[in-house]
C-alpha cells in the first residue's frame, strides 16, 4: 500500500492584483510572472507537490520565484488566491487548511507547523527572553504550567546549543546564527510534525552555515519530523534534502530526487543554475 | 455669548458616549470607539472620565472625584470644580454619598452597592499594546480571543523576577470572553471588580475607547495553574493613623525621623475610620 503523504498541495495559486483578460484564462501571457497590462503579479501558480513522514523536501530557485511566498503561504502569514491543503495530521487529510477559520489556522500553525524565517525580527521577538519566546507557541497551543514550560524551554535551548545560562537573555544580543538556533528551538517546542525553513542559512557566515546544517539535520534524525527546506544555495538543498522541487516565475519547472535533480537537470533553467555554481 | 450647555457638552456629545457606554455594557470587556472630545483638561489628565461623567450625570447626582486615592489632589479639585460649575450637583468625598464617582488609579475600600457607578481614567485601554503596537493586529486578536500575549507578558516577568511584577494595569479576563486593562489600579483592586454591585465604567479619551464591566459581572484576573494571582502584600503592615491592615497602604517616609511608616491611600475612608474612632471615645 503507498504511503499517504503527511502534507499534500494541490495547484496552489498566489496571486497581487485583480487580472485581466490577457493574463486570465488558457492563453496566459505573462513577462516572467507578472502581466504586463494590468501589473498583476502571480508569485505561485499552480503549485502542487506531496509531502511525506519523515522526508526533507528542497525547494530551489532564485529571488522572485514565488519560494518564499509559497512558504508564507503554508504559514498562513499570506492568504492564498486559490488552492487546496491537506494535512494528514488536521482532521486526517479531509480538510482544506486554506480554507479554515482563522482560529482553526492559528492551532495549526501552532501544534502542527513550525517554521524558521529567513529573518529572525520576523520569528522571534527581540525583546523577550530566548526562554518566552520559545514558551511563547507553548502558551499559544493552551499550556499555562510556567514549570512545565520553562523546563521544555530549556530542554530545547540545550538541544540547539544556546548556553543555558544565557537563556534569559533576549535574542538581540545574540550572534545571528544563535538566533537561528533560537528561532529553530522555538519552531519545535509543540514537536511538530512539519518544519518550513525559509533560508535559515542566508546571511551566515560559512562554519555558523555548517553549525546550523549539521543541527538540522540532526533534529530530522532524532526526531523523524517531515521538513520543507527553501534556499537559493544548492549546496544546501544538495545536503539536507532527498527530493527538490526547482521554481521559475512561480511554477514548478522540475522536480524529482535530489541527486537526480542536481545531477542530471532536465530543464534548462535547471541546468543553468546547476551549472552556475561558483 | 452662548449659555454653556448642562455638563459641558452638547446634547449630540453626550448622546453619542451614551451609546457608546450602552455598547460597552452589552459587550462586557469590549473596547468601544467613541469621537473623543476636546476637554477643558489636557489629554491624559482624565479626559475620558470625565466624558463618561458629563454624558451620564444628572441634576440629582452626587459626584465623587479620587485621584490615585485622594479626594483633595489638584487633580481631583478641579475636575470636581469644572463638574459643579456646569451641573451644579453636589460633590462629596464620601464614598456611600455617591452616585458616580470619578477615579484615577483606584477603586475605593468602601463596598460599591448597586445605585452607584464607577468611572475609571484610562490612559492605556489596550491590555496587549506592549506586545503589538498595531491597532488592526490588536484588534484582530481580540476577535480572535487570541491571548496568548498577554500570558506571555506575564510569563517574561516571571522568569526575570520569578513572580509577575506587574503592579497596575494587571489585565483581566472579563466574562470569559475579552481580556481587559481594568486601567492602573494596583493589582490589590483588580478582585474588588469581580461580581461588583455597581457598574463599572472606563473611559479612555485619548485612545478615544470607553468599555465597561456590568454589575455581577465574572472578572478574573490572569494567571498560570502553578502561579495564580496574588494581590500586594502588606504582611505585619498597618496604617499608622488607624490602625487598619486589610487596606491599600501608601509607604512613606518620615522626614524628621527617617522612619518608614504606613497609610491607608483611601483619603476618605481613613478620615471616616478616624472620625468613628473619636466618636467611639
Amino acid at each position: 500500500m503507498k504511503e499517504q503523504p503527511i502534507l499534500q498541495i494541490q495547484k496552489l495559486s498566489k496571486q497581487y492584483g485583480k487580472g485581466c483578460i490577457h493574463c486570465q484564462g488558457e492563453h496566459v501571457q505573462l513577462e516572467k510572472n507578472f502581466c504586463p497590462v494590468c501589473k498583476t503579479v502571480y508569485a505561485c501558480r499552480d503549485i502542487s507537490f506531496e509531502l511525506y513522514r519523515g522526508e526533507i523536501l528542497g525547494i530551489v530557485g532564485e529571488s522572485g520565484s514565488g519560494k518564499s511566498t509559497l512558504m508564507k503561504s503554508l504559514y498562513f502569514d499570506e492568504q492564498i488566491t486559490s488552492g487546496i491543503g491537506l494535512l494528514e495530521d488536521y482532521e486526517n487529510g479531509t480538510a482544506n487548511i486554506f480554507e479554515q477559520s482563522r482560529q482553526q489556522q492559528r492551532l495549526i500553525r501552532n501544534t502542527i507547523l513550525g517554521m524558521v524565517y529567513q529573518n529572525p525580527m520576523l520569528g522571534l521577538n527581540m525583546d523577550f527572553s530566548s526562554m518566552s519566546n520559545i514558551a511563547e507557541k507553548q502558551i499559544a497551543a493552551g499550556n499555562r504550567h510556567v514549570r512545565n514550560m520553562e523546563k521544555r524551554s530549556l530542554e530545547l535551548l540545550d538541544h540547539v546549543n544556546i548556553p543555558l545560562f544565557r537563556s534569559k537573555e533576549a535574542p538581540r544580543n545574540f550572534s545571528g546564527g544563535m538566533q537561528q538556533r533560537v528561532q529553530i528551538a522555538k519552531a519545535l517546542s509543540n514537536n511538530p510534525p512539519v518544519l518550513l525553513l525559509d533560508e535559515v542559512t542566508t546571511g551566515l557566515d560559512l562554519s555558523v552555515q555548517a553549525d546550523v546544517l549539521d543541527l538540522i539535520k540532526s533534529i530530522q534524525r532524532e526526531l523523524n519530523i517531515s521538513m520543507i527546506v527553501v534556499s537559493h544555495d544548492l549546496a544546501v538543498i544538495r545536503m539536507l534534502a532527498d527530493r527538490t522541487i526547482v521554481m521559475l516565475n512561480g511554477q514548478i519547472i522540475e522536480h524529482g530526487l535530489t541527486d537526480q535533480v542536481l545531477e542530471d537537470p532536465q530543464h534548462a533553467y535547471t541546468q543553468q543554475l546547476v551549472y552556475s555554481l561558483l | 455669548m452662548r449659555e454653556v450647555p448642562f455638563a459641558l457638552l452638547d446634547e449630540q456629545s453626550k448622546k453619542e458616549i451614551r451609546r457608546a457606554i450602552l455598547k460597552g455594557v452589552a459587550i462586557p470587556g469590549y473596547q468601544v470607539p467613541f469621537a473623543s472630545r476636546e476637554m477643558p483638561i489636557g489629554r491624559g489628565w482624565g479626559t475620558g472620565g470625565l466624558q463618561v461623567t458629563l454624558a451620564l450625570i444628572g441634576k440629582e447626582d452626587t459626584l465623587k472625584v479620587i485621584d490615585q486615592g485622594a479626594d483633595d489632589s489638584v487633580n481631583a479639585i478641579n475636575i470636581k470644580k469644572l463638574v459643579q460649575k456646569t451641573t451644579g450637583v453636589e460633590t462629596t468625598s464620601r464614598t456611600q454619598d455617591a452616585s458616580i464617582v470619578q477615579s484615577r488609579h483606584r477603586i475605593p475600600e468602601v463596598p460599591l452597592t448597586k445605585e452607584q457607578i464607577l468611572v475609571l481614567q484610562v490612559p492605556e485601554p489596550e491590555p496587549l499594546r506592549a506586545i503589538e503596537r498595531s491597532e488592526y493586529k490588536t484588534k484582530r486578536y481580540h476577535a480572535e480571543k487570541e491571548y496568548s500575549g498577554a500570558y506571555l507578558m506575564l510569563f517574561e516577568q516571571i522568569m526575570r523576577y520569578n513572580q509577575t511584577s506587574q503592579g497596575a494595569d494587571y489585565p483581566v479576563l472579563v466574562n470569559g470572553r475579552y481580556v481587559m486593562n481594568p486601567s492602573p489600579i494596583p493589582r490589590f483592586d483588580n478582585p474588588k471588580i469581580d461580581s461588583n454591585e455597581a457598574l463599572i465604567l472606563f473611559g479612555a479619551g485619548r485612545e478615544k475607547k470607553i468599555y465597561a464591566v456590568p454589575p455581577y459581572t465574572n472578572v478574573q484576573s490572569l494567571a498560570f495553574e502553578d502561579y495564580p494571582f496574588v494581590v500586594e502584600q502588606f504582611e505585619g503592615k498597618i496604617c499608622r493613623e488607624t490602625g487598619l491592615s486589610n487596606v491599600f497602604l501608601d509607604e512613606l517616609t518620615d522626614e524628621k525621623t527617617g522612619e518608614t511608616y504606613y497609610l491607608c491611600n483611601d483619603t476618605s475612608y481613613m478620615k471616616e475610620v478616624l472620625a468613628r474612632k473619636v466618636a467611639v471615645k
